[in-house]
């Protein structure tokens, strides 16, 4: 008997149209558990080196938390798992909503997608019966007209659905995958246009087993209203109406400048008046009771859902007033847009054409506002059309395209891809690692469990350690010596950098969601689930007991997995740079200190390669020999 | 009757919905159906419940409904609700097992599910789908009536009855001699 998982994966071949239901090796849940750890390890394992994206050889992975379908509330999250044409390397990203628990209930873990449809197509799974269906009329469609389109089809109104829009049939780079309430980015909406595959539909009636219901349920039930009470997890800025965080401190255009001093009381005002005539209702992911997404309606446009980042990305990236935003978001939701990087895009376009880069022969009757501007290019961005097809690509390559000095202007990608627009003054060491450092392309899937700021008050610090449930001994002790507007030490920084992205490891393998606990430990410090309670429901759910130190050492050989899986791709420390302008002081030598201390702490290469050590000790022996193999690695195993 | 079965006074269990605080967390699913799992909690299948939220998120409709009788035939269903510019269709508030849709009915045998308000020894403060609906879009409420005492029939009744319908009571009946006698 398998607990918490359903021990298959659906395996489907879209070139042959072949289907087949996998059992998965037991083994690789203890080491793994299971989402982003054993897509890793299927990546590792079938998309070598050599595999261009863009190939029908090219994995797409959709995976279910380990935890899903088990009574434990807010493990809801989908990771979806590929290689990126934009950047070449490992791409990763998570969708809420409803669709891995009812993909576990259909009877499987994960759905392993390759080759590459001959029309355009949708998959269908019901339980046991799974099939290819045709798409060809759901071409250009949205991303949720399809799904709505499809349960009418289908007549299955529990089905869930996860859709391209037009821009992920046109494998445009910042494609999202569109599902319910939530939707992927980060690269993988490409790869499911690249596959031809348009939708996939879900219904499941099974069960789940789990090892020790009473338990575990006993201790689930609980959480609903601890996680409801805290305020200090959700999406709690989603629920603010004073943007002043995201306006002052995110830069505008593209990621160009700061706008200190644009919000003010009356615009606050009159952003609460708009948000509320165009708001539906706040929504819900399967099984948790917050309420972190909205749901808009702009009058002639189909109803979209929203979360807090996107709230003024592209008005801010446009130079627009705060009307024009939710507008805008009902075009791009509906192409299937990603929020964080198509308003750079779009912004790059604007300032080379400002600088004449871009002249009127590339964007002909170019209209004079941000506004209408964006309205103009996001037409030739979802089409490819002329300058568009460049653009399709992010800010890297259509730079290099477009040339005639545009490489000037890509200021805000790492690793080719585009960061969030954060402009600050002085270095922040552990951010400056994990920017530098992280596999999963956004700092939002980094940070997030040690305080962003220091508590100045001495009695308020310690306050908040007291009741600092979620941390190791050794940060509590590290907070409590921080002096604000003061760097942590060098010792410090590495390991918040670890704890922080372990944290995130963790909740992708299981599918507990970020804002109950990877990333809300940073305000507050009071995140529902952490390093300590997540053993418990883990053992419970599974029947193979972990603890803490277990719990971290899964973590650990999932990131290092994913590491590797870069590595073998060519990743190597000369790639670990932030954006130049990301902060306006930069230390040069205590970056390369940063950095030389992180890759000892973690066992790595002053190259950033995991040793051979490292990597025999996390039992992932195929990996050091393949590095071995390919000379990644020198027989000495050390530096 | 007698004249005292009509003023016997009895307790009338509500489960109040408030359309508008619904998040559609389908938390009270998953409750639902932990709590009826034999063993108990021993699954969260929310197939198996008996309360079910009725989506349709483009249109901005949430609607909570409890699994109430079964009937073996579909009715005409052509009413749509307009309320507050929102257009729901009959079936969205209609309860009730029947062959239109897969609502309350055992994803295993078909057989219809019903809610019984969770009644358990020792009892509960409240049915499960209300103690999980942190959001308060599923209230609870006794309240006393007056009437004669309905004899509520069992699961298994309930069962054994569309089982008839489907198949004709002597068909059923045969079936469980031969069975009784085999065991």
């Amino acid at each position: 008997m398998r607990y918490a998982e359903t021990g298959f994966n659906l395996e489907v071949d879209l070139s042959r149209g072949n289907i087949e239901r996998v059992e998965t090796d037991p083994r690789l849940t203890e080491l793994h558990l299971g989402g982003q750890g054993t897509a890793g390890k299927i990546l590792w394992d079938r998309v070598p080196p050599e595999v261009e994206p863009f190939s029908p050889e090219n994995l797409l992975i959709f995976s279910t938390g380990l935890l899903h379908s088990t009574p434990v509330p807010g493990a809801n999250r989908t990771t979806v798992d590929t290689f990126s044409p934009q950047t070449n390397m490992y791409s990763h990203s998570l969708f809420g909503g409803f669709f891995g628990p009812e993909l576990k209930h259909a009877g499987y873990d994960k759905i392993v997608l390759r080759g590459r449809a001959p029309a355009l197509s949708y998959l269908w799974i019901h339980n046991d019966k799974v099939e290819i269906r045709d798409a060809t009329h759901l071409q250009g469609k949205g991303a949720l007209e399809t799904a709505a389109l499809i349960k009418e089809e289908l007549k299955q109104p529990e089905a869930q659905v996860a859709a391209i829009g037009l821009a992920g049939e046109n494998r445009v780079f910042m494609a999202t995958i569109e599902h319910a309430n939530s939707s992927a980015s980060r690269g993988v909406g490409v790869i499911m246009g690249d596959k031809r595959l348009k939708a996939i539909v879900v219904r499941g009636t099974k069960d789940i087993n789990v090892a020790r219901p009473a338990e575990l349920f006993a201790i689930s039930n609980p959480m609903y209203r601890a996680i409801y009470d805290n305020k200090f997890c959700g999406d709690t800025m989603a629920h603010e109406d004073d943007e002043e965080f995201h306006v002052n401190n995110f830069a505008w255009g593209n990621a160009r400048a700061r706008n200190v001093g644009f919000w003010n009381k009356e615009r606050e005002e009159r952003w609460r008046g708009i948000t509320e005539a165009v708001r539906l209702r706040w929504t819900g992911c399967y099984n948790c009771p917050k309420d972190c997404h909205q749901a808009i309606k702009v009058p002639g446009k189909q109803t979209y859902f929203q979360k807090c980042y996107s709230k003024l990305t592209y008005a801010m990236a446009a130079y627009e007033e705060i009307d024009f935003n939710y507008d805008f978001l009902a075009v791009t939701q509906e192409y299937g847009l990603d929020g964080f990087s198509t308003p750079q895009v779009l912004a790059f376009a604007i300032e080379l054409y400002e600088a004449g880069i871009l002249t009127d022969e590339d964007l002909p009757d170019f209209p004079e506002s941000g506004g209408d501007r964006f309205y103009y290019l996001v037409e030739l961005v979802v089409n490819r059309e002329g300058v568009g097809d460049a653009l399709a690509n992010g800010v890297y390559h259509a730079a290099r395209q477009i040339g005639k000095g545009a490489e000037a202007y890509d200021h805000n990608s790492m690793k080719k891809f585009e960061q969030v627009p954060l402009k600050l003054g002085m270095i922040n060491y552990p951010y400056f690692l994990m920017y530098a450092t992280g596999e999963k392309m956004n700092i939002t899937q980094i940070e997030g469990s040690y305080p962003q700021v220091a508590i100045a008050d001495k009695e308020e610090r310690q306050k908040f350690v007291d009741r600092w449930d979620a941390a190791p001994e050794r940060f509590k002790k590290w907070f409590l010596e921080w002096e604000p507007r003061t760097h942590p030490t060098v010792e410090a920084s590495v390991n918040i950098c670890d704890w922080n992205e372990t944290m995130h490891y963790i909740d992708d393998a299981i599918g507990t969601c970020a804002f109950l606990s990877s990333f809300r430990g940073q305000f507050g410090g009071r995140p529902p689930y952490h390093i300590y309670n997540l053993p418990e429901f883990i053992s419970h759910a599974t029947g193979r007991d972990v603890d803490s130190d277990a719990l971290w050492e899964i973590g650990k050989r999932n990131r290092n997995l994913i590491r590797a899986l870069n590595i073998r791709r060519g990743l190597r420390r000369v790639d670990e740079k932030p954006p130049e302008d990301h902060w306006k002081k930069r230390d040069p030598e205590m970056e390369t200190k940063l950095l030389s201390e992180y890759y000892k702490f973690k066992g790595w290469t002053q190259d950033g390669i995991p040793t051979r050590e490292t990597l025999d000790g996390l039992g992932l022996d195929y990996v050091s020999e393949d590095f071995l193999a390919r000379g990644i690695l020198a027989d000495s195993a050390g530096e | 009757m007698t004249g005292k079965d009509k003023n016997e006074k009895k307790i009338v269990k509500e489960i109040r919905i408030d359309l508008d605080k619904c998040i559609g967390c389908r938390a009270c699913e998953v409750a639902c159906s932990a709590f009826h799992a034999k063993p108990r909690y021993s699954s969260t299948n929310p197939a198996r419940s008996r309360i079910r939220v009725i989506f349709d998120d483009l249109n901005d409709v949430y609607v909570p409904i409890r699994a109430g009788d079964y009937t073996p035939s579909e009715c005409t269903g052509r009413h749509t609700y307009t309320i507050n510019e929102k257009e729901y269709k009959e079936c969205s508030f209609c309860g009730v097992a029947c062959p239109a849709r897969d609502y309350f009915k055992e994803p295993d045998s078909g057989l219809p599910l019903k809610c019984d308000m969770c009644e358990s020894e020792p009892p509960l403060s409240e049915p499960m789908c209300v103690q999980v609906c942190t959001c308060d879009a599923l209230t609870y409420a006794e309240k006393e009536v007056e009437g004669a005492q309905v004899e509520s029939r069992e699961e298994m009744e309930v069962g054994l009855e569309s089982m008839a319908n489907k198949y004709g009571w002597q068909k059923v009946i045969d079936a469980v001699a031969r069975m009784s006698n085999k065991g």
